[in-house]
């Protein structure tokens, strides 16, 4: 899932002024599952921006709301007899919300609640962590399923670099190296081998780095 | 002392008082008082309003954000000492969504003070009734909640 | 092919080379280089040119190799994939090449988080193995890393490579030294020995495997300072390995009045004894950075002067 976390309370308050009634909308998608922007934290917000304005002495009015998801068009058309009626949306999706929602509004002031960090896995209650970089050219045959790109801090292809040390990432021993993790993998599975060639330089034009990126499925299209 | 029906704080006790709401563990309300209604002549403060939970576990952020925006000067949860909470741990779940609420006043500019953990003995004691007088003694020093009169 | 380089030529003579290390510095000020240069000129056969170590900005790895040529000093020119691309690590190196740079030294560079711009991006386009193949193409291929031709005078540089026998996996690091001489490494240094044990132990797996026939292997190392330092080292830097018996040398040091950093000197010189000794160790990398001065004391303790 795509994993999120609010924003610091301050810097939402400071996108706020003079606004006086908003659309605090979470989504039901991955911003539910991460507890970061479902229908729970969409009433804890609006509760705190009440509270911030109250002692102000600011009026607001705060509309909650979550929708199934705002990475599709059917789902924010449900807005769209009641969009014109805020002052502002605050979107509690991930950045992907937050852009769907002002490709299809213009006239709107459309906000983010959230940080959106990276796509990842719930390890545990409350922690999370990435998995994940979505360079659009997938190495994980040749790394026994362990992503170097997304895991390892310099995503090194040809690792683990000489700061490998009791299995831990020379940056943060709260990470873990995931070229240690591929070795004893790819040990444990006898392929060992896959280690030894050299992995070729990457093409990032798929990733990020080749100008933003685009899917079209002609089977699918109407 | 008030009980109040869930989701309506509004104070309905002496308004020179702080207007605390408490949200007390079943169990530790009980452990001291045998009975709730011999409370007021255990020296139990008037103006503190109980709502009883069936664990202090089940409290949740918003219920805290609320009882706050509807007017409490303070708030206080009330469970079981963090070794013998009755499920396992209900009073650490709670403290931790304390601290969320007294991260969140603190960074409102708040005094995170006006919202406490209390975490007592299922043993017969004083505690809760220690607890709800701390409490008292704080919000007066602390004055009424900065939502108010504006 | 690079058959200018001096190191390369100290190394084919199969006389045991030193190099040393310089770090540039962190302002615009080329006497730092010259004052430094002089210190190492008569005991090393060159000496290394950091390319922003430990990712905090100095002066540049080029610029401060050609200010060192001047003082008539061999630079191995250190370049790192922190910082640039593929399209700026081909462009500064036909560069270094025309200024004269001989010795290329091709590390993936230290994390970003470590120096004094943490919030920068890191590049990382590539990985030092891919580097080392790259520049390996353009020397030997004429091509650049597109595959499209290099057009005339094409760089010619006598490649080198970082090897640390004391991060983990221990079992891959001799197997990732054949990746390295695979790619294009004619020459490696290794992170500082102080566990020669372990060391020899490395050595033995890199000869299982024939590399040293394949490459020059130096030996990194450097005098402890003091005892903090060696703590430090032990400690705090990831991938260093120092055992205890090092530090209670030096502690011993302080307790009979001796000066810990004489002692510092004696134990590099124990070392540097030790790991010549060993089958396939070609040469030494005597590393002391912000203390070149010791440099010249360590090479001439060791029986390592005069240089050729």
């Amino acid at each position: 899932m795509i994993v999120g976390q609010r924003k610091p309370i301050q810097e939402i308050i400071g996108m706020l002024k003079g606004i006086k009634n908003i659309l605090i909308l979470g989504c039901g998608g991955c911003a539910t599952v991460c507890s970061a922007g479902g229908e729970k934290e969409v009433e804890i917000l609006a509760s705190i921006i009440r509270i911030d304005r109250k002692k102000k002495g600011g009026p607001v009015e705060t509309k909650e709301k979550t929708l199934a998801r705002q990475c599709d068009t059917e789902y924010l058309e449900e807005l769209k007899d009641e969009v014109d009626k805020y002052d502002a949306v605050l979107s509690m999706a991930c950045g992907v919300g937050v852009n769907f929602l002002a490709d299809m509004y213009p006239k709107t002031i459309i906000l983010p609640a959230l940080n959106t960090s990276f796509m990842g896995v719930s390890e545990e209650q409350g922690v999370w962590s990435e998995r994940c970089a979505g360079c659009g050219n997938c190495v994980l045959d040749k790394t026994g399923g362990l992503c170097p790109v997304a895991r390892c801090s310099k995503h090194l292809l040809n690792g683990p670099c000489g700061g490998s040390q009791n299995g831990r990432c020379e940056i943060n021993p709260d990470i873990a190296c995931v070229w240690q993790l591929i070795y004893d993998r790819l040990k444990g599975l006898n392929q060992l081998e896959k280690l030894q060639e050299i992995f070729p330089m990457k093409d990032w034009s798929s990733s990020l780095h080749g100008g933003p990126r685009k899917i079209v499925r002609e089977d699918l299209t109407l | 002392m008030n009980f109040c029906s869930q989701g309506n704080y509004d104070n309905m006790t002496n308004p020179n008082e702080p207007d605390i709401v408490a949200f007390c563990c079943h169990y530790s309300a009980y452990a001291w008082s045998q009975d709730l209604q011999n409370l007021p002549r255990l020296g139990f403060p008037e103006n503190v309003r109980l709502e009883i939970l069936p664990c202090s576990g089940r409290i949740s952020i918003i219920r805290l954000l609320k009882a706050f925006e509807q007017g409490a000067d303070g708030i206080y949860v009330a469970g079981c000492k963090d070794d013998t909470c009755h499920n396992v741990r209900g009073s650490r779940i709670a403290k931790k969504r304390v601290d969320y609420v007294k991260n969140v006043f603190d960074q409102l500019n708040i005094e995170p003070e006006r919202i406490e953990m209390f975490m007592i003995s299922r043993e017969p004691n004083r505690g809760f009734i220690e607890a709800a007088k701390e409490m008292t003694m704080r919000i007066k020093k602390l004055g009424p909640s900065p939502l108010k009169g504006k | 092919m690079n058959s200018a380089s001096n190191l390369k030529k100290v190394l084919a003579s199969g006389q045991f080379a030193v190099t040393a290390e310089l770090g540039p510095p962190k302002n615009a000020d080329a006497e730092v280089i010259r004052t430094k240069a002089k210190l190492l000129s008569d005991c090393a056969d060159a000496v290394n040119i950091t390319d922003c170590q430990t990712a905090i900005v100095r002066m540049s790895s080029i610029a401060s190799s050609v200010v060192m040529m001047q003082e008539g000093l061999e630079p191995v020119t250190q370049m790192t994939c922190r910082d640039r691309n593929r399209i700026a690590i081909q462009s500064d190196l036909l560069g270094a090449a025309a200024l004269g740079v001989k010795n290329l030294l091709c590390l993936t560079g230290d994390h970003q988080q470590f120096g004094n711009h943490p919030n920068s991006t890191g590049v990382f386009d590539m990985d030092s193995i891919q580097l080392l193949q790259m520049v390996r193409m353009m020397r030997d291929e004429k091509v650049f890393q597109c595959g499209e031709e290099i057009k005339g005078k094409a760089p010619d540089f006598f490649l080198g490579a970082a090897a640390n026998p004391f991060a983990d996996p221990f079992e891959f690091r001799a197997l990732r030294l054949a990746k390295k001489v695979a790619a294009g490494a004619q020459f490696i240094q290794t992170q500082l020995v102080y566990n020669v044990e372990k060391f020899a132990a490395w050595m033995k797996a890199v000869r299982d495997l024939g590399l040293h026939e394949k490459c020059y292997i130096l030996a990194g190392v450097t005098p402890p300072k003091s005892i903090g330092m060696a703590r430090y080292m032990k400690n705090n830097v990831p991938g260093m390995d120092v055992p205890d018996h090092v530090i209670a040398r030096l502690k011993g040091a302080k307790d009979s009045k001796k000066d810990v950093q004489k002692e510092g000197i004696n134990i590099c010189v124990d070392i540097i004894n030790m790991v010549k000794e060993i089958e396939g160790v070609a040469g030494v990398h005597i590393m002391a950075i912000e203390w070149e001065s010791a440099v010249p004391e360590i090479a001439k303790q060791a029986g390592l002067l005069p240089r050729p």
